[in-house]
């Protein structure tokens, strides 16, 4: 059976299990249909040219998998920033694992998408914000047709998370190829700030396809600093959309560290809807073997005097493909926008390959849009001034790539995790940098 | 002594013969439609070979099954394929019997160009009572050309006289399945031009097809074949700056060039069709195709200057399939009013050490979308291939949009490939600046517009920037609010 009829079939069953008297029912409902009509994307698709889901769509996963309770913290400690205090929202297969995880109802609510979606005290919440960015497109809509269960972040106005809060979706490979369609909600209100990590990890070889959803709002002068990190192993792949609304005064940032998996889509999309909002979209990809990694990007500018700033470095060894997919709206009435986008990239090896798309569509005058991308190598006058003080090659190139990546780094706010993402960097390309950074 | 209609038909009848040029005076036009018997209709009037007439038929099975792209950046109306008369016998008859009857719009235009009194008649369509200056000029121009051994004549005429050189290159760099609008050419072209440089052969002058044209009567389905053999160099003009009227809605070109190892053949076009009135109605559809493929150590260079068509779709490709080769786009995109323009080119970079640069300028006024669209491409077996784009685009108000859509595909790790894009308005400091020196705001906007351009206009030959020149300011007169 394809995957489509199974998800469609799948659905029925899924109704049988939620509340339909459920006012989101209907949106679920509406979801279902589109995603009957349109299907999986193709490449036929502009969005999708250079990324085809037909080899990981092939697979017979498994749509409702069984509560797993035999996970210990120890086995997911790697996995998690553990050196410093965070709340933790810790999903097993899908399912929330209360034993790992640390939520909160305490000033702000970290806690669960399923409650916030069935008791009634969140009601106005769900009907403001539930699938209110997030647009009509086929996988989107394929999770909110699925979506009960997520991370639920909501943090009131003048408030600051005084620490950190992680999501961490694990997948036990207890069956024998999975899919997962995680959805989260997060409301950043007027004034309030919050740092999140967010990760998606398997800990078998077994087949994974995550189809996530995350839905963002910011609120007046808040502000969002959000880190993807994935890693995850080479029989997984993610598809992330995230949909981020801004409103005026604020900042978001999305970093996006991309080092591994089958298949890696990353939907990233921001709406500016007030003025003199600040967003600021970073990733680093270093990838191998025959890793794909996708960035497809949006930034919208609704308002006048907003800014955003993209920057995005690649790297990629072997048979790996990477895409930036990048595109920048400026509306009419948008006027002192300052919008930039950069891509860069370095091949490693000869059958590495790049398919860069950074795209700016303008539709007002008074505007600064710039966007640059370059291809090249690590250049060789360098490597031998290095080697030609002592530095051996290997080193030399591991330097250079770091630099390269660094840019990126530098804004990056919690040290834990730029500790976390030096190291990985350092082991990606092979060798010991020898200082901290 | 008065001049009749009848021998001015006469004359010409024995200009073009006499210089081998090809008419049909007695063939009529077409019914509208399109359908196999058009196409071998066409065929016949234009006595082809049977390998031709096979080439066309070919090429319309296949047209038949594909449908008309949808993916540019534009919004038209498409034409009704069925509605269309696809060949039509040139017309002879003057449309005026003097400039007092011409449009006074395109006569000011003619002035401010500076074109002389005789062309302008010649180019408003209006009765010419001297025998044109340059059918003469031309005959000079043959027997220079002849000389060298180089052929420059219509493709009609190439298809009778060098049935080899057109069997062995036509459709290779553009085959007939390409596109829609290419298969639709090459099942349906009326003319176009055709030009062979021999080996080692420097043509001494630039070759025009503006000559040819004034004899010939420009086609809707123009193609144009431009081999340059091996070592030889060949500067090629498309194109006028006077404003083209025409009938004809939908122009769908192909043009292919062919750069055999060691040669260089450089490509300059001015497009300024009617790009419809003021309020967006009428102009022209250019839908065309143009690539290039150069052999080893080959250069090829695409320069264009667009101002009109009310809907452009346009992308002059290089195929780099020789090591060393070399390719270039240096283009300027004016839209004003509603005009649409979706261009750029494609660098396909297939053999060792090939070099592209691409320059390209968009300027948008009025409510126009003006778009860059590009492909580079690096396949894994390009070793060292070494890219540079610059788009810049210029926006006049806040009604019209500017876009950048670069591709970027690049498969091997000793590529080196850079590529950037700004967008920008003149600044009110730079109007101030010149303003403040007695420079008008409508002069200094021209002077501004020309400096941004300034790189793609170096690269035209010397008359025609002149002339570009004074387009651009022309096409931009009335846009500043």
């Amino acid at each position: 059976m394809q995957l489509k009829e199974k998800l469609l079939s799948s659905y029925m069953a899924f109704e049988e299990t939620i509340d339909l008297e459920n006012s989101i029912h209907d949106i679920r409902n509406d979801a279902i249909k589109f995603f009957e009509q349109s299907g999986f994307p193709t490449k036929k698709l502009e969005a999708w040219k250079y990324t085809s889901l037909n080899s990981i769509l092939k697979e017979d996963y498994s749509i409702f998998p069984k509560k797993e309770d035999t996970i210990e913290y120890r086995d997911i400690k790697k996995y998690c920033v553990h050196d410093i205090d965070t709340y933790q929202i810790v999903f097993i297969d899908g399912i929330f694992a209360s034993h790992l995880s640390q939520t909160t109802h305490d000033k702000l609510d970290a806690c669960l998408m399923s409650s916030a979606l069935n008791k009634p005290k969140y009601k106005p919440i769900i009907k403001k914000y539930f699938n209110k960015v997030a647009p009509k497109e086929s996988l989107t809509a394929l999770n909110t047709a699925f979506s009960y269960e997520g991370a639920y972040i909501k943090i009131p106005k003048g408030v600051a998370a005084e620490k950190p809060i992680q999501i961490l979706n694990f997948s036990t490979g207890n069956e024998h190829a999975l899919m997962i369609q995680p959805r989260n909600l997060i409301i950043v209100e007027d004034n309030a700030q919050v740092q999140i990590v967010e990760r998606h990890q398997s800990l078998t070889e077994n087949a994974v396809l995550t189809n996530s959803v995350t839905e963002i709002f910011v609120g007046k002068n808040a502000d969002l600093d959000y880190y993807k990190i994935q890693n995850d192993k080479i029989t997984s792949s993610l598809i992330d959309n995230t949909y981020i609304s801004q409103e005026r005064d604020s900042n978001a940032s999305v970093h996006t560290f991309s080092f591994g998996g089958k298949l890696t889509r990353n939907n990233l999309n921001f709406y500016q809807n007030g003025s003199n909002i600040n967003s600021t979209l970073k990733g680093v990809t270093i990838i191998e073997g025959k890793q794909h990694v996708d960035h497809n990007t949006l930034v919208h500018h609704k308002k006048p005097h907003c800014e955003s700033h993209q920057d995005y470095k690649g790297i990629f060894a072997e048979k790996s493909t990477g895409v930036f997919n990048g595109k920048v709206l400026v509306d009419k009435i948008a006027q002192k926008t300052d919008a930039y986008q950069s891509n860069n990239n370095i091949l490693i090896d000869d059958q590495a390959t790049i398919n860069s798309k950074p795209q700016l569509e303008i539709f007002a005058d008074d505007v600064k849009c710039s966007h640059g991308c370059t291809i090249g190598q690590l250049d060789e006058e360098a490597l031998f001034y290095m080697q030609s003080r002592g530095i051996p090659k290997k080193e030399a190139r591991a330097l250079l790539m770091y630099a390269f990546a660094n840019n990126v780094l530098n804004s990056v706010k919690i040290p834990e995790i730029k500790n976390r993402i030096t190291k990985q960097i350092a082991l990606k390309i092979g060798v010991e940098l020898g200082f901290d950074l | 002594m008065p001049y009749t209609e009848h021998e001015l038909e006469q004359d010409l009848k024995n200009k073009e013969y006499e210089y081998g040029f090809y008419t049909d005076i007695e063939s009529d036009t077409l019914p509208p439609g399109l359908n196999e018997d058009i196409v071998i209709a066409i065929s016949k009037k234009k006595e082809e070979p049977d390998w031709m007439t096979a080439w066309r038929l070919e090429a319309y099975r296949h047209w038949k099954t594909m449908a008309e792209p949808n993916w540019a950046n534009i919004g038209y109306e498409k034409p009704d394929y069925q509605n269309i008369s696809y060949y039509s016998a040139p017309n002879k008859k003057p449309k005026y019997e003097s400039l007092d009857e011409v449009d006074p719009e395109l006569l000011d235009t003619f002035n401010k160009l500076g074109i002389s009194l005789d062309e302008q008649k010649k180019l408003a369509g209006v009765a010419v009572d001297v025998v044109m200056d340059s059918v003469s000029v031309a005959t000079t121009f043959k027997k220079t050309l002849a000389e060298k051994g180089i052929i420059f004549c219509s493709i009609s005429e190439a298809i009778q006289n060098h049935p080899e050189l057109v069997k062995k290159y036509i459709g290779s760099v553009v085959p007939p399945k390409d596109n829609f609008f290419a298969a639709l050419n090459s099942a349906v072209f009326s003319d176009g031009s055709f030009c062979y440089i021999p080996k080692g052969v420097r043509c001494p002058m630039e070759l025009s097809t503006y000559f040819r044209i004034n004899q010939a009567g420009t086609g809707q389905f123009e193609r144009t074949l431009v081999i340059a053999e091996e070592s030889s160099y060949v500067s090629y003009l498309e194109g006028c700056t006077a404003p083209m009227r025409d009938e004809n809605q939908l122009h769908a070109a192909v043009v292919e060039l062919v750069a055999l190892d060691n040669a260089e053949i450089k490509y300059s076009t001015v497009q300024n069709w009617f790009p419809g009135d003021k309020e967006g109605k009428g102009g022209v559809f250019n839908f065309v195709t143009k690539r290039g493929l150069c052999e080893k150590n080959a250069k090829i260079s695409w320069t264009q200057v667009e101002t009109g068509s009310a809907v452009t779709w346009k992308y002059p490709s290089c195929i780099l399939k020789g090591d060393n080769s070399i390719g270039e786009f240096y283009s300027i995109a004016l839209t004003n009013n509603f005009q649409q323009a979706d261009t750029g080119t494609k660098m396909v970079h297939l053999g060792n050490n090939t070099k592209s640069t691409i320059i390209s300028k968009g300027i948008s006024a009025g409510r126009s979308q003006n778009s860059y669209r590009g492909l580079v491409k690096v396949s894994p077996r390009a070793k060292n291939a070494r890219n540079f784009s610059q788009c810049d685009s210029l926006l006049m108000g806040n009604k019209c949009g500017a876009h950048t859509f670069p591709y970027i595909e690049v498969s091997n790790k000793n590529a080196q490939i850079e590529h950037e894009a700004t967008t920008s308005k003149i600044g009110e400091d730079q109007i101030f600046y010149c303003n403040q020196r007695g420079i008008d705001t409508e002069k200094a906007i021209a002077l501004i517009v020309n400096g941004f351009s300034k790189e793609v206009l170096n690269k035209l030959p010397m008359e025609f920037a002149v002339e570009a020149q004074k387009l651009l300011e022309i096409s931009l007169e009335g846009s500043v609010g």
